[in-house]
């Protein structure tokens, strides 16, 4: 071997490491006085396209004609990956709105978006304003690095004309009752096949994640020491025992060739809104998808069913989420932008009006107009209910939850003998996982 | 033979650089900076957001214990070992049938090469579409004679075979490189061949591979590459048999659906990397990857040497 190669290989990775390890550290921002006038250009980098980009651009203007000397530049279409490139390479918004609260803990942790309690503090700005769930999913470890924009609640669905034919009216409210049902609900071929599904149980169909199910039994994801608890929280064998035998009913090879045959989740197609599957979780956005696609479905909706009367009512509670670049250009407009679209009443009341989501302060949600729709009514109650609750942050995003989902679908599919050394081992593989993210 | 003076060497020296200069410049800039920080990243935990910090070789430990790799590990070995022979022969075999039309050898040509053109990610929707099971006009075909046909993409035991079909229909581009190879064989080598009485199989054998058999060893290293990074293909299969193809953006979280049987090696790198923010075990894994592919193309080159015109 040329024994000058590991010189050569070392001058090269010495060279690399001078040449990449250029990643700008944070600044150190220092906030204006109180009352100073905020002026200038800031700029919104959001995910939305289309009509609901225009939603976001009726609102800047608002805001824009409330604030003459700050002009809103935006830019719509750009998701968490392409943030996350620009504020790595020393760009990036001054204000970034992002679909996932699974990235609070890595931009809070690395200091992507910078701690906005100093602007809280300053503008004495109530964060009593928000509900718990909502001011649980916008920080990490105290650092209060977001703000929510909107919200998403999860709830059931249900068909009234399919549970007419099965002479039911109610929906269920327990999981016992959610199976009985779903099993009246079933409808099969002659040859055995399936027809019409009560309630399709996979994890991995349309929203039916384990994160959307858990407030139905009160499960807990982490402790509180930031490991997993699945294994030791008795309430996820609840759920996965409760699944697995409605799995079962219905035969997993069945129930896979059933859903192989449903349209997407997002398009006309979709398994409920085609009357194919009679129960279905989802959340109030589906409730705008219903109205454009098959406004004559007639449906009902209500909090999902739980292991427990005194869990009912909660659901998944998640949402949109805004912070301020730590590479902000101009960090005091950004912050009275993002003041504006997540605590100014009306602006929040008109975006939730808009892009029919859940409103998060405690004066929007009250508001009369959005309270009418008696369906968008039952999720705002979900929203507001002490049962609910959602995936706490991690440093590692999503990790620790699509780990435990490869399990469980293991699990459904009957690959699992051992229910106690799969749970173990899961927690192993979680808390494996979840230290990529430090 | 009297030494040319310095100038004169320095000058032709300066003169053979410049020339050089472009490929050098091109090579350092697009090859070596990038390998050399992709070897640099893989000893650090790195997010992209933050200052990289230097870990070691925590990285490669931590594939030893990474179920996920193993899993994405077999699927993508699986993939080298069906998808890039039945790839090679599927494209050899279409053109010798190629080569025998006597009419309309043209538009065959054009018709089979077609599907290469098609954009991954498009071609990829439209079969996830033909073959879906209940609604696709394939299993209504099949079932039309009598055939019950499989779930395809939504089967953990299909999904692969699958995505293998969805290769072989976008063989086109494998298929010119033989069509030209087997053009290119004598025919004086068949016309003996005849006359001492050997078959299509013999001739097919002892002549037709043996002449193409640069063509077979290229096709075989640019095919074990390539499925090592096999990627978009798994990825769109996977989100839209799901029923769940994300929308508004995001990286779906549905990779490897059904059941973890399309979840290959990249795969595994794209999630780590950028949906768990962990740039460093994603640089890890990229090395690995390169070290495989540089692996395996060493061994099969040094097998066949074929490019170098010495016996196999």
């Amino acid at each position: 071997m040329n024994k000058r190669f590991p010189r050569a290989l070392f001058a090269l990775i010495t060279t690399a490491a001078l040449a990449t390890a250029c990643t700008p550290a944070p600044k150190e921002n220092k906030i204006a006085d109180p009352g100073t006038e905020v002026a200038g250009t800031v700029e919104l980098w959001h995910f939305f396209t289309e009509r609901e980009a225009a939603a976001i651009d009726q609102v800047v203007k608002d805001f824009e004609a409330e604030h003459p000397k700050i002009k809103v530049t935006i830019k719509s279409g750009q998701d968490d990956s392409k943030v996350t490139q620009a504020i790595g390479a020393g760009n990036g918004p001054d204000v970034g709105l992002s679909y996932s609260t699974d990235i609070v803990g890595k931009f809070c942790s690395s200091g992507a978006w910078v701690d906005l309690k100093q602007y809280v503090d300053r503008d004495k700005v109530d964060l009593n304003q928000l509900n718990a769930t909502t001011r649980s999913y916008t920080e990490f470890q105290g650092k209060r690095c977001a703000m929510p924009f909107l919200a998403d609640a999860y709830g059931m669905f249900y068909n009234k004309d399919l549970f007419a034919k099965a002479g039911l009216s109610a929906p269920p409210k327990t999981l016992d009752e959610l199976t009985a049902y779903a099993k009246k609900l079933t409808v099969k071929n002659a040859d055995g096949s399936l027809k019409t599904v009560g309630f399709l149980p996979l994890y991995d169909f349309y929203e039916n994640a384990a994160s959307h199910l858990a407030p139905a039994v009160g499960a807990k994801w982490l402790t509180d020491d930031g490991k997993s608890a699945v294994g030791a929280d008795p309430a996820w064998k609840t759920l996965m025992t409760w699944q697995k035998q409605l799995v079962d009913w219905y035969g997993y090879e069945n129930l896979t060739k059933f859903r192989a045959s449903l349209g997407d989740e997002y398009s006309a197609d979709n398994a409920f809104q085609k009357g194919q599957v009679a129960i279905n979780i989802d959340a109030e956005y589906r409730l705008a998808f219903v109205k454009d696609q098959t406004p004559n479905l007639k449906y009902g909706v209500a909090p999902i069913p739980a292991s427990d009367p005194a869990h009912y009512g909660g659901g998944y509670v998640t949402g949109n989420i805004v912070g301020i670049s730590k590479n902000a250009k101009n960090p005091e407009a950004a912050w009275e932008l993002i003041k504006y679209l997540t605590t100014n009443d009306k602006a929040v009341i008109k975006l939730a009006g808009l892009l029919k989501n859940i409103p998060t302060t405690t004066a929007a949600i009250a508001d009369p107009g959005l309270n009418a729709d008696a369906d968008f009514k039952t999720f705002i109650d979900i929203f507001n209910n002490p049962n609910s609750s959602t995936t706490p942050p991690s440093a590692s995003g999503p990790a620790y939850q699509e780990t435990f989902g490869q399990f469980l679908n293991s699990y459904q599919a009957g690959k699992v003998k051992d229910l106690d050394a799969g749970l173990a081992d899961a927690d192993k593989q979680i808390n494996s996982v979840m230290t990529l993210g430090g | 033979m009297t030494a040319k003076p310095l100038g004169v060497r320095v000058r032709k020296g300066a003169t053979t650089f410049s020339f050089l200069a472009p490929a050098l410049i091109g090579i350092a800039v697009f090859f070596l900076y990038p390998l050399g920080s992709a070897v640099y990243f893989s000893f650090t935990k790195f997010d992209l957001l933050s200052v990289p910090e230097w870990v070691g070789l925590d990285n490669y430990r931590r594939m030893a214990d990474d179920p996920f790799l193993l899993q994405s590990i077999r699927n993508t070995l699986w993939m080298v070992v069906v998808f890039v022979p039945v790839r090679i022969i599927g494209a050899i075999g279409l053109s010798m049938l190629l080569t025998q039309l006597k009419r309309g050898a043209g538009f065959f040509r054009t018709v089979f090469y077609l599907p290469a053109l098609v954009p991954p990610v498009a071609a990829t929707i439209a079969f996830v579409y033909l073959l879906k099971p209940g609604t696709g006009p394939v299993n209504h075909f099949l079932e039309m004679i009598g055939i019950e046909g499989p779930l395809w993409f939504n089967s953990p035991a299909w999904a692969k075979p699958s995505l293998v079909l969805l290769g072989l229909w976008a063989i086109g581009d494998l298929m010119v490189i033989f069509l030209a190879a087997v053009l290119g064989v004598p025919a004086s080598l068949y016309e003996a061949a005849e006359l001492d009485g050997a078959n299509a199989w013999q001739r097919f054998r002892s002549i037709t591979l043996p002449t193409i058999q640069p063509v077979v060893l290229f096709a075989a290293v640019t095919g074990v590459i390539y499925t090592l990074q096999y990627f978009d293909q798994a990825a769109v299969a996977g989100s839209i048999a799901s029923g769940q193809a994300t929308v508004g953006g995001g990286i779906s979280s549905n990779f490897g659906f059904p059941e973890g049987s399309t979840f290959t090696y990249p795969l595994w790198l794209y999630t780590v990397g950028f949906r768990y923010s962990a740039l460093g075990y994603a640089n890890a894994l990229a090395i690995g990857l390169f070290v495989v592919a540089l692996g395996v193309t060493l061994i099969l080159l040094r097998r066949a040497k074929a490019f170098t015109g010495e016996e196999s």
